[in-house]
């Protein structure tokens, strides 16, 4: 076939190119698989104390909507990885859409395949490169894990069920990310697109899952990531759920081409509407591009804030189900209660926002490099903007969107958790708690900023940042690392509300850290070369 | 105040690269200065520098009497520059880039933005993502011909546009330069620069090498002359100042030196004229002879290749 002349060299630039990127994407997730189990061993050391969480667990139909139910309540697989297997699997599809895309429209987008479509290269060459590059990472991914879990104590069976289970959901999507990827002009709204997708799905299979014996419990059939749950890992391991993840991926696959074999290079489905033909009056300053170029995405992630601290919210106050049996209620309770144990709940929800929210100030101060190597900057730094101004812009964006993020989680998880516990109070508590994430979460896109001006090349510090304090945070405790180590994270310091008392301290630190690092950054990059 | 632009011993390397190596480049008030030079000479990365974009490692740059990598915002006001390749944000439609570049600039004329959105016939509310190469290179330049400016920077402003917008481009320039406008011109079209410059310099491996007006620059260069003869001609090859001397019966050609050319057709004529050729030198032909050069003195051309970033 013709049409795929050049497939073997596309591969080989592709894997060049993210030679760097795959291993280090493959080990985070082993990474996390191996640790999470690791964890999970230790903390249900015994058959009864797996059946109580587990039982619990599936009983509280918000954490089944959330994370998926436990097949088997007796194997330690199942409590372990019930996390991963439904969220860690959101961010396999992710990386897959993110893989497929980057290979496909984001290149077509920067004119970089025309320069390779006019060599001898077919023109289904590029997407069946990009299928197969996620193809081959996704079985990497299943083996590695399949072995990481082993390594940390898990039947081998089950672990291989698990790996391939996340792999099916990997390639499901990268056969959706190819069908986005034709349907319009924008690397950006491919990956939107597909995203969103992924967002239904989930969506699905939590409906499905949580639906009683008449409801529509088809809905999780419906979905790759309820496939993958449906693998049952640890609880039957149903092999042949993985026909249905291959099947459909041979299909939307196909989709794929036939729209492709449909389109001119460059164009897509979807046309591109019209915009105004003159700026509004208020499209006049560096900052009001930076807002223009940033709000859509800003508006997206602050809508799936919302929806994430409204489920938390909704979740806390139920937390205290889980303990059914006097034993350990009793137990939790010398540990400073039940209200304790919800506060904890809440204290890590807030956690896990103040988290992401810090990964949206990443990207988004990001911009500034992607806006300097794309030579946008440059066209406005040749006007009467000065660099310190253009800068702050989006430094700005950065740090607003990020606050803005946490404030409307918190507000989310404030009035759902006071109206489930009938106290606004407590509510008001939850938001509090939330802003105290802030600080901590804007230092990330101080660490961007910092990178920019001072070593521009190795901007994407921002993420190994991020990476490496997640890491402190959820294996520090677990492996005992010593307190100055911890203290690198800046999450370290946030104050632990609701539960302890404000402290105003750490909070004034973290920022003076924050503004210390971007005015590095500034005056860094107002003495160096531009471009 | 007399001089627009005025570079002297300008450096600048780039890693172990050396893109500029001491130029030299002096552009007068209301003048359209052409500035030549083939791919990497370090064309793009002297317009930078002029920026201040990057900073210049030795030399001094002076732009509109100011400093241009100090002051920035002061000078930027009074300039406007077309990158050579646009670069648009994908969701701003054209209009919008238009408009903002000129807000940001410090005004623009409204009337004019029209008059040009319509000779260029450019469609301004098509998004950023959706334009050509060359409606990509026209949105930045109805940009900056709208915006009311002294110094016009152009950095192979024509690349991707079609003849006949690029006789709307010359149209355009002409007008800037009956305004009073400076204008500097990068290219490596020699017949645009050739319709278009008062002065012109040539730039190679990061240095100038030539610099004056078209007229002063055809002096240094050689009159090809092509003549059919009535007798024989002796003598011809004895003269200083004749190159290329080809003798076919009655038919010759060669190629002469201003200073000589009155003693070569003196020489001609008194062998009987029978028709006669001469055809002055071409901008081409005096970038060709520095470009041969360039590649004779081998070496210097491909350290410059990757010159610019």
């Amino acid at each position: 076939m013709t049409g795929l002349v050049g497939t073997r060299a596309l591969v080989r630039l592709a894997m060049r190119r993210d030679r760097i990127l795959l291993p280090v994407w493959l080990a985070v997730f082993v990474g996390m698989a191996a640790s999470s189990a690791a964890a999970g061993v230790d903390l249900y050391p015994t058959v009864q104390s797996r059946v109580l969480a587990a039982m619990s667990l599936n009983g509280t139909q918000t954490l089944v909507a959330l994370y998926g139910r436990i097949y088997d309540p007796t194997s330690i697989g199942g409590i372990a990885m019930i996390k991963l297997g439904g969220i860690g699997a959101v961010f396999v599809a992710v990386l897959a859409i993110l893989i497929v895309v980057r290979h496909t429209r984001a290149e077509e987008e920067a004119g970089r395949l025309e320069l390779v479509g006019s060599t001898v290269v077919g023109r289904y060459a590029p997407l069946t490169a990009a299928l197969l590059v996620a193809l081959g990472l996704n079985l990497a991914l299943a083996v590695l894990t399949a072995f990481g879990l082993i390594a940390a104590g898990l039947p081998a069976d089950g672990s291989f069920a698990f790996g391939l289970a996340w792999a099916g959901v990997g390639i499901a999507f990268a056969a959706i990310a190819g069908v986005t990827a034709q349907l319009t002009r924008s690397a950006r709204a491919a990956a939107g697109i597909a995203s969103a997708v992924l967002g239904f799905v989930y969506v699905l299979r939590a409906i499905g899952d949580t639906a009683g014996r008449t409801g529509p419990r088809w809905l999780t059939w419906l979905s790759p990531i309820g496939w993958g749950q449906q693998f049952r890992p640890y609880a039957g391991n149903r092999w042949w759920v993985l026909l249905i993840t291959v099947g459909f991926t041979v299909a939307v696959a196909a989709g794929a081409y036939a729209l492709l074999a449909r389109r001119d290079l460059g164009a897509g489905l979807v046309p591109d509407r019209p915009g105004p033909a003159m700026a509004a009056p208020s499209l006049r300053s560096p900052l009001a591009l930076a807002w223009r170029l940033q709000r859509g995405g800003l508006l997206g992630w602050a809508a799936a804030f919302l929806l994430l601290g409204l489920v938390f919210g909704n979740i806390a106050s139920s937390i205290g189900d889980f303990v059914s049996t006097p034993e350990t209620r009793d137990f939790i309770t010398k540990l400073g209660g039940e209200k304790g144990l919800v506060d904890a709940y809440i204290r890590i929800c807030l956690s896990m926002i103040g988290l992401t929210a810090s990964a949206y100030g990443v990207q988004a101060a990001m911009r500034l490099r992607s806006e300097e190597t794309g030579f946008r900057a440059e066209s406005i730094l040749a006007t009467a903007t000065g660099r310190i101004r253009w800068a702050w812009s989006h430094v700005f964006v950065a740090i607003l969107g990020t606050t803005l993020l946490i404030v409307v989680a918190g507000a989310g998880a404030g009035l759902a958790h006071g109206a489930q516990v009938h106290d606004m109070g407590e509510g008001f508590g939850v938001f509090g708690g939330a802003l105290a994430q802030v600080p901590a979460a804007c230092v990330l896109t101080g660490i961007v900023v910092a990178a920019f001006g001072l070593a521009p090349r190795l901007v994407a510090a921002g993420w190994v940042a991020l990476v490496a304090f997640v890491l402190l945070g959820e294996l520090g405790p677990l492996f005992g690392f010593d307190q100055w180590v911890m203290n690198v994270s800046p999450f370290t310091h946030v104050p632990k509300i609701p539960g302890a008392e404000l402290t105003v301290t750490p909070l004034l630190m973290l920022i003076a850290v924050t503004a210390l690092l971007i005015t590095v950054g500034l005056v860094g990059f107002r003495r160096r070369d531009v471009g | 105040m007399d001089t627009a632009i005025e570079v002297a011993g300008l450096q600048k390397s780039f890693g172990r690269t050396r893109a500029l190596d001491g130029l030299d480049l002096a552009v007068a008030a209301g003048e359209v200065h052409g500035f030549l030079g083939p791919n990497g000479a370090g064309k793009t990365t002297t317009i930078r520098i002029l920026l201040g974009l990057p900073r210049a490692d030795l030399g001094t740059a002076r732009l509109l009497g100011g400093d241009p990598w100090r002051d920035v915002a002061e000078l930027h006001r009074r300039l406007a520059y077309v990158q050579g390749d646009v670069a648009l944000w994908p969701n701003l439609t054209g209009g919008e880039v238009i408009d903002l570049l000129g807000k940001l600039r410090g005004g623009f004329d409204p009337k004019r933005r029209a008059n040009l959105l319509e000779r260029f016939d450019l469609d301004p509310t098509k998004k950023g993502r959706a334009y050509s190469k060359g409606n990509r290179q026209k949105v930045a330049l109805i940009a900056a011909l709208a915006s009311d400016v002294e110094l016009l920077i152009l950095d192979e402003p024509t690349e991707g546009l079609d003849p006949l917008m690029e006789a709307v481009f010359r149209e355009c320039i002409q007008e800037e330069r009956e305004q009073g406008r400076t204008v500097l011109l990068a290219s490596h079209i020699l017949a645009e620069v050739e319709a278009l410059c008062d002065r012109v310099t040539i730039i190679r491996a990061g240095r100038a090498v030539e610099s004056g007006s078209l007229a002063d620059l055809r002096h240094l260069t050689r009159t090809s002359i092509s003549a059919e003869l009535t007798g024989p001609v002796s003598g011809l090859a004895e003269l200083s100042g004749v190159h290329d001397l080809q003798v076919d019966g009655s038919r010759v050609r060669c190629q002469v030196e201003p200073d000589h050319l009155d003693q070569v057709l003196q020489r001609l004529s008194s062998a009987g004229l029978r028709s006669l050729v001469s055809q002055p030198p071409t901008l081409e032909e005096l970038f060709m002879r520095h470009y041969e050069d360039d590649v004779a003195g081998e070496g210097s051309a491909s350290t410059a290749g990757s010159g610019s970033p």
